[in-house]
């Protein structure tokens, strides 16, 4: 089978195990907007609340990141189900690919959550101006997390203590999505005085990162799941 | 239902696994120590030994899941000493593990493994019916079911896999008397078929009146048994 048709099988079944399970809508959720809200009472401040609000959301997506990542690891561990595709002679990329593209939807969905979160909850308004930034900005930034996320949840799948481990490998290695989208998120959203012409350059790096991690991923994911 | 790959002429000449000298390593611990076996097609045959004497560790080689140190190993005409993963797509394997996913339906589980091979619905609804599994159990997710329906469910997945080499690690484990005689029916019919069937178990009583040939692992080598 081609590694397309393996990553929309995959990304299918992993769909349809949240479809199912329902753990990403009840916990992780919930999980995120309740730091949206821990936030809001630690800052105190609506002022600085809106000032922020750009890099508070995208370090709640982090955390829920690591959530979900090993939610989605935790899945094929559990009974055997990894080593199973890897006798099934699924082509490891059709796996990263998969998994990459079941986890970057269910981010989306989360992300939604969040700037629903941050609307309400700090004051912070769109721009007409800076929707397509944005759109781009979340587009790139989750890309490239999901990759991230995917090609370390399987490097932490088989390792002990890997509930620590994972957020250990893979935070300080998405500083660089968590900087640079939230520098194009606050110029889509006109923070202090921010235009969306100064965010556009950082959406170059956010590609960057997605291309690196999405092809080293694809080529490296079947080493790194049989070790 | 036939095999997922159908044999060449250049198979037809080479047994389904032929294993000299084979040295295998679980970290520092020696699992294979020296063993040798050749299993024809069509054969099935009992691993029997006590805890520990490497029966899993020889099915998981015979997988492509764990490399080959020293000797010479072929299975299905693929060296595995050049290649391990290029047998992955012929071979099904049963472990301890039963490598589903708890919070699909036992259908769901048998369609997507069997896509992994382009089953067909028709073939997919037959593995379901082959382990009795056609009934209401097929719409039940699997983390709802008793340890013998999981295995069935597993079994089910294994059939719809079409398997050239079934390596099964006690395979009847859990499962009642009815499961018990599906399943050796099973495996018969897919030794009657072509598929060579490799059985790791304890349950000698069982598992040897299934087998055409008996052979001992102890310390990671393989010794041949009369009957």
């Amino acid at each position: 089978m081609s590694t397309w048709r393996i990553a929309r099988l995959v990304a299918a079944k992993d769909l349809r195990v949240e479809w199912r399970s329902r753990v990403v809508v009840n916990q992780v959720l919930p999980f995120a907007a309740l730091v949206m809200v821990m936030f809001a009472f630690a800052l105190d401040n609506t002022q600085l609340l809106t000032r922020v609000a750009p890099g508070l959301v995208w370090l709640a997506t982090m955390f829920s990141l690591v959530v979900m990542v090993q939610r989605s690891f935790a899945v094929e561990t559990a009974d055997g189900a990894l080593d199973a595709l890897q006798v099934a002679g699924v082509r490891p990329g059709g796996i990263f690919l998969g998994k990459a593209l079941a986890l970057g939807a269910q981010l989306a969905v989360l992300q939604l959550v969040l700037l629903g979160a941050a609307i309400v909850l700090y004051r912070t308004e769109l721009v007409a101006g800076g929707i397509v930034l944005l759109v781009t900005t979340y587009l790139a930034a989750t890309t490239g997390l999901a990759f991230v996320g995917t090609l370390y949840g399987g490097l932490a799948a088989g390792a002990k203590g890997r509930e620590t481990l994972l957020p250990l490998l893979m935070l300080p290695v998405v500083a660089p999505v968590l900087i640079g989208a939230t520098r194009a998120t606050e110029a889509a959203l006109g923070t202090e005085g921010a235009t969306p012409s100064d965010g556009w350059p950082w959406i170059g790096l956010l590609a960057l990162f997605a291309l690196v991690f999405g092809v080293g991923g694809t080529l490296a994911f079947g080493s790194l799941i049989d070790e | 239902m036939e095999p997922a790959v159908q044999p060449t002429v250049r198979d037809a000449v080479h047994p389904a696994v032929a294993l000299v000298d084979v040295v295998a390593v679980l970290g520092s611990f020696p699992a294979l120590a020296g063993a040798s076996l050749t299993v024809q097609r069509g054969e099935i045959v009992l691993l029997r030994g006590p805890n520990g004497a490497g029966k899993t560790s020889l099915l998981r080689l015979c997988a492509g899941l764990l490399p080959v140190e020293r000797g010479a190993a072929t299975v299905l005409g693929c060296d595995l000493v050049a290649d391990r993963t290029s047998v992955r797509n012929r071979v099904g394997l049963l472990g301890h593990a039963n490598g589903l996913y708890a919070d699909l339906t036992v259908a769901d589980n048998v369609r997507f493994w069997g896509a992994t091979v382009r089953a067909t619905d028709h073939e997919i609804d037959a593995s379901l019916q082959r382990m009795g599994l056609a009934n209401r159990l097929a719409d039940v997710p699997v983390g709802r079911l008793s340890a013998g329906q999981r295995r069935r469910t597993a079994l089910a997945c294994l059939v719809a896999r079409r398997a050239e080499l079934w390596l099964l690690d006690e395979p009847h484990a859990g499962l009642d008397a009815a499961g018990r005689d599906e399943l050796d029916a099973t495996l018969r019919g897919a030794a009657a078929a072509g598929a060579t069937v490799i059985v790791a178990s304890h349950e000698l009583e069982r598992a040897g009146a299934l087998a055409s040939r008996v052979v001992e692992v102890v310390g990671g080598q393989v010794r041949e048994l009369e009957r």
